[in-house]
């Protein structure tokens, strides 16, 4: 449980940050909250030569809200989202799911960035990011792109981003309507057996008026399930409905068998927590 | 102060004595981390040790080169087994008679196995230099499944004892068989099994799983060339054992070893063990003339030093239609992973497994137990309980409970109706223990009175009928436990460890002011002795308990005991302290009759003082007495005030208690919830209130965890999968529940202050209550019984193996 030897730098700015990042190429890693990555360097299944540390750097560090858009710095705290009152306004779904990430003292240090850059299929934020429709901001050696969470993720600790890029940010549209997310664990501190964002909002007609749902932990990325999401616009939401949309959504996943249990259960617990979001956001819309 | 003005009873009181629920003298450093863990020890020049490890569970080992760690600056050495052998150390013995490889000889049999040790200046170069050390391995195949050890095409483990028809605890019958431990009467059981008109039978299986104590294990050693003395500070639940043990293997004189248990971070029997990290830290520090600190880190802890549990007990109980219970059967087959490295007393391979006949009148029984060596790691501690009593427990408990279900029975009337009764103690079992003391139903109705047993019951019956019309997904269910354990050991003409008979000692010295310190061979983990150990002597010689200071863990200053596991310390050196401080009350007694001019016998003791009998003006306190016994001379009293007392006692204590879970369980999920949880604790003579509270719910969330998820679990390959915090499951307050805690006092009749030991109570009794609860649940939907541990997925797949998600 010792990491191997690393240098350690602390750029003051973003670009001073990209430019050591492209310099060190390969041999570095950007270090946010450290909470996955340290732990992954301690079983020396990461072993970089350079962490850079972007704790430095002021601009990636904030939550603003404005015209209905929602920007949140790469560098913010799980705690800190927990925290901002402007986030509860316009995103209530975000403190949800950040209260239900690992521990307290876990979310003082863990990042958003380093949440949704991660790439682990057991992170609670990209699918969130997937159902809110974020983007991400990535900044490299050729500059500034935007990504959209639901292109993203490519497989287990896999993602689109360059390994020279740095991930700066996070912005979606404020929601409205009801929303949910519910996870199933073992405990506290544990990641998910099952978990998923739902966004569900009601029309004057009491149908459905949009909707979006995505799920954690059940296969090697997160998933986004467009279909049953798309199905569930216009129609009412009822135990048909929401029995069919289940159904929908437990076709997209994959889910691979492990301590938490075999798939055949972890099939059956997404459904469970899936129903249970879904109840929880129409309740709310 | 005004001693006379005081009453009796603001005297007594002011003792902080028996019976009082004085705050832990220990918490203050504690709470503000200023306790002394042996990892918090730094000396100049210190090295550090680490293990190469080996990644296979079951491998030759053809070479190892050393080379290239040997080349990182700061590398001191590598040890292999090579160098240990010239010393004789490349093996050591085990508590359990077996003997176990220090770093592999020519093999490796678990994976995580010591293969080298690195000494290096400071622990991260150590740690580079491992991952240098080239092992070349000949993978052989393992052996994971103990029910497979015997068949034709099984590896065998064991090469170097694989001829040896005779083990430490009689014949072998197989390469991969230990022993055979038989007692009770077979052929009269098994007559009874066969006549009985109603026999229940089950496997029951109490899954492998760790005592995984905050504090992981270590050591430094110091060797002082100059004075030949090595210091040894390690995480020793019995530094004195470690003491004699180290002696013989390294050929040091005993009195040249000091073997010092600082602060310890929890044991539950995971530090009881002598480890390969010990003998290499010293062997290291001999070598180099340098202080040499091990200190294993979490996964290391939970994939190589002990383990516990690991039972498969195959039952048969016997009964007439009405519910007595006529006889008990049961066979074992104990996976004792690569080595037997039980900490057991050497007469007893299987613990006090033979206390399985519980807390019932059972005329007729019968056990055997197999021990067997697999391709996993050594071990089989009593995680909290005295030898093997939890699975004891577990067992009769859950075959009341399948006996219940065949009687179409309630099982706490079926439980009752076989109490031992009161009057039958002191009580020979058919398994050849004498229970001392005990008052089963009282506690027993005492307990179904306080949930309201009859009321969850019919609702418990209204939430079958709820589930059944679909009403609802969740099932509830009722957890009983009667439990009776068997601590104390032991008596030194049945119980000893690597032959040191199983007494314990105090030795007590009153200073001139009349305050003390008294020194014990135990030595706590967080039990709080330092608190309640001056709570029994208070009592005993009328010096308040804050004036008392309680030391242990050092082998130059107390007196020789074997240490603390197995709820020994209250029993033995509990029992020392009391009959030492009674020595001391003895010679005062003289000294305060001199001071008062009379007769020996013409004074009495009053809570602090001695008193004229009949004058009760003219008294002499302890304090006085103490202070004469230094500065006048009297006559035939030798000068001072001390007091040594060495402890064998005279049996063991049966503390017992009765236990009732109410849990609510989502057949869906799999996910629990403890509605309610009653925990009634007889411990005889309670010192401290407060401590036995804070004891029993600590032991209850072990307990917890092992019942709901806790668990070493090896794949078919040998691999352990749950060698983390990730996946071996530490309940947080969050998962925790209330609980409600009660007692009665039953004192033990050969305890000098009547109390038996309560520390492991709550994991014995408590598992049986929550796999209960589970049990319970599902017994209205056909389930007899389904194994531990009852995690999310494995609840679920109860319910879907009874076609509940159909
Ligand atoms: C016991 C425990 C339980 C946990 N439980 C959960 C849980 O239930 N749910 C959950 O979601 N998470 C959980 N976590 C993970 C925690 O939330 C992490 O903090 C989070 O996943 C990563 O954030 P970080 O800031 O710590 O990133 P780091 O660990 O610093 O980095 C993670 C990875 O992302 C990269 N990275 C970080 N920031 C950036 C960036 N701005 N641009 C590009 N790459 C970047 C790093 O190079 C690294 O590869 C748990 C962690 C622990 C230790």
């Amino acid at each position: 449980m010792i990491p191997g030897r690393f240098d350690y730098h602390q750029p003051e700015s973003l670009a001073a940050a990209v430019t050591l990042l492209s310099e060190l190429g390969d041999d570095a890693r950007v270090i946010a909250g450290g909470h996955s990555l340290i732990p992954m360097m301690k079983l020396r299944l990461a072993m970089p030569e350079h962490l850079i540390d972007l704790k430095a750097i002021g601009d990636l560090k904030h939550i603003t809200v404005a015209d209905g858009v929602v920007s949140i710095g790469a560098m913010t705290t799980q705690a800190e989202l927990i925290g901002s009152a402007a986030l509860a306004d316009a995103a209530p779904i975000v403190k949800e799911t950040a209260l239900q990430i690992a521990d307290p003292q876990i979310r003082y240090q863990g990042t958003i960035g380093g949440n949704v850059a991660n790439g682990d299929p057991g992170n609670d934020m990209p699918a969130l990011m997937q159902c809110l429709d974020a983007s991400f901001t990535l900044s490299g050696p050729n500059g500034q792109r935007e990504v959209r969470a639901r292109e993203f993720y490519e497989a287990a600790y896999f993602t689109t981003r360059d390994d020279l890029e740095i991930l700066t940010r996070v912005t979606f549209a404020a929601h409205g309507g009801g929303y949910a997310y519910e996870k199933q664990k073992r405990k506290i501190g544990d990641y998910a057996t099952a978990a998923a964002a739902v966004l569900l909002s009601k029309g004057a007609d009491g149908a459905c008026s949009s909707a979006s749902i995505a799920m954690t932990n059940l296969a090697d990325t997160p998933i986004y399930c467009e279909e049953a999401s798309s199905a569930m616009i216009g129609a009412g939401i009822d135990a048909t409905s929401i029995e069919t949309a289940v159904k929908s959504c437990l076709e997209c996943i994959e889910p691979v068998d492990d301590n938490r249990g075999p798939a055949e259960f972890k099939k059956h617990a997404a459904g469970m927590v899936l129903k249970r979001a879904i109840d929880s956001a129409w309740s709310r819309a | 102060m005004n001693a006379e003005a005081k009453t009796i009873e603001e005297r007594q009181a002011a003792l902080k004595g028996l019976g009082t629920s004085r705050k832990r003298v220990e918490d203050a450093r504690f709470t503000q981390g200023k306790g002394n863990y042996v990892d918090d020890i730094k000396m100049p020049d210190m090295l550090f040790g680490d293990f190469v490890r080996s990644q296979h569970p079951h491998a030759y080992v053809k070479s190892i080169d050393t080379s290239a760690a040997l080349e990182v600056p700061g590398v001191i050495a590598v040890l292999t087994a090579k160098d240990l052998e010239p010393l004789g150390l490349h093996w050591m013995p085990t508590l359990a008679g077996d003997k176990q490889m220090v770093l592999a000889d020519g093999k490796v049999l678990f994976q995580g196995q010591e293969v080298a040790f690195v000494i290096a200046e400071d622990r991260y170069i150590a740690a580079d230099a491992v991952d240098l050390v080239k092992v070349e391995y000949e993978p052989l195949q393992p052996l994971v499944d103990p029910f497979k050890a015997e068949l034709p095409d099984a590896p065998i483990l064991r090469e170097d004892i694989a001829d040896a028809k005779e083990g430490a605890h009689g014949a072998r019958r197989h390469p991969n068989h230990i022993f055979t431990w038989e007692q009770g009467d077979k052929d009269a059981t098994e007559s009874i099994l066969s006549s009985a008109p109603v026999v229940a039978e089950e496997m029951v299986y109490y899954h492998r799983t760790h005592p995984c104590p905050l504090e992981t294990c270590g050591a430094v050693a110091s060797m002082d060339k100059v004075n030949g003395k090595l210091t040894l500070w390690g995480t020793f639940q019995a530094p004195h054992v470690v003491r004699t043990v180290a002696s013989l293997l390294s050929g040091i004189a005993e009195h040249n070893i000091r073997v010092v248990s600082p602060d310890i971070g929890g044991g539950f029997g995971n530090k009881v063990g002598v480890y390969p990290g010990y003998v290499c830290a010293i062997v290291a520090s001999i070598v180099t003339g340098k202080p040499v600190k091990w200190v294993e880190d979490r996964m290391e802890n939970l994939s190589s030093t002990a383990f516990a549990r690991d039972y498969w007990m195959q039952g048969k109980i016997a009964a007439t239609p009405e519910g007595k219970i006529l006889g008990l059967w049961c066979h074992t087959t104990a996976d004792h992973g690569a080595f037997d490295a039980c900490a057991d007393p050497t007469k007893y391979p299987a613990g006090f497994m033979n206390i399985c006949t519980g807390s019932y009148d059972i005329p007729t029984a019968y056990l055997a137990v197999d021990g067997i060596y697999t391709n996993k790691a050594p071990g089989g501690v009593a995680y909290r309980c005295s030898f093997r009593v939890t699975e004891a427990a577990y067992f009769i408990e859950r075959m009341v409970e399948v006996l219940a279900i065949k009687l179409n029975m309630d099982a706490a009337e079926l439980r009752r109706i076989n109490f031992i009764k009161k009057e039958q103690f002191p009580y020979q079992s058919a398994l050849g223990w004498e229970y001392d003391s005990g008052d089963y139903h009282t506690a027993w109705d005492k307990a179904l009175a306080a949930v309201n047993y009859k009321g969850l019951r019919e609702e418990q019956a209204k939430q079958v009928q709820a589930f059944k019309a679909g009403e609802t997904r969740t099932l509830m269910g009722i957890g009983l436990c009667h439990f009776t354990e068997i601590v104390g050991a032991g008596p030194v003409k049945n119980c000893d460890l690597l032959g040191m008979g199983m007494f314990d000692s105090c030795e007590i010295r009153i200073h001139p002011t009349g305050s003390a310190i008294a020194r014990l061979g135990t030595i706590s983990q967080g039990q709080g002795h330092a608190t309640t150990f001056a709570q029994i002597l208070a009592s005993e010689i009328g010096i308040s308990a804050d004036d008392i200071t309680i030391e242990e863990g050092d082998t130059d200053t107390a007196p020789y005991g074997l240490g603390t596991y197995g709820s020994r310390s209250t029993p033995v050196a509990g029992a020392a302290t009391a009959m030492a401080g009674r020595k001391i009350r003895a010679k005062a007694q003289m000294i305060a009759a001199y001071l008062l001019e009379v007769h020996d016998n013409d004074v009495e003791w009053e809570v602090d003082r001695f008193v004229v009998k009949g004058a009760p003006e003219r008294f002499k306190t302890m304090k006085e007495v103490a202070f004469a016994s230094y500065t006048q001379a009297i006559p035939g009293v030798e000068p001072g005030l001390e007091a040594v007392s060495y402890y064998d006692p005279p049996n063991m204590t049966y503390p017992f208690g009765a236990y009732i879970c109410v849990m609510d369980i989502n057949v869906d999920t799999g996910e629990t919830d403890i509605r309610q949880f009653y925990a009634l604790d007889d411990c005889g003579t309670r010192i401290n209130p407060m401590i036995i509270e804070g004891q029993v719910h600590g032991g209850l969330t072990e307990a917890l965890a092992i019942a709901l998820g806790q668990e070493i679990a090896y794949d078919e390959l040998g691999n352990i999968k749950t060698g983390s915090l990730m996946d071996f499951f530490i309940p947080t307050s969050w998962e925790t529940p209330d609980y409600v805690t009660d007692f009665t006092e039953t004192p033990s009749p050969h305890h000098p202050i009547g109390a038996k030991g309560v520390g492991e109570s709550p994991n014995v009794g408590g598992v049986p209550a929550f796999s209960n609860a589970i049990n319970d649940a599902f017994k209205a939907f056909g389930l007899t019984h389904t194994h531990m541990p009852h995690d999310h997925w494995r609840v679920w797949k109860t319910a879907n193996d009874l076609g509940m998600h159909a």
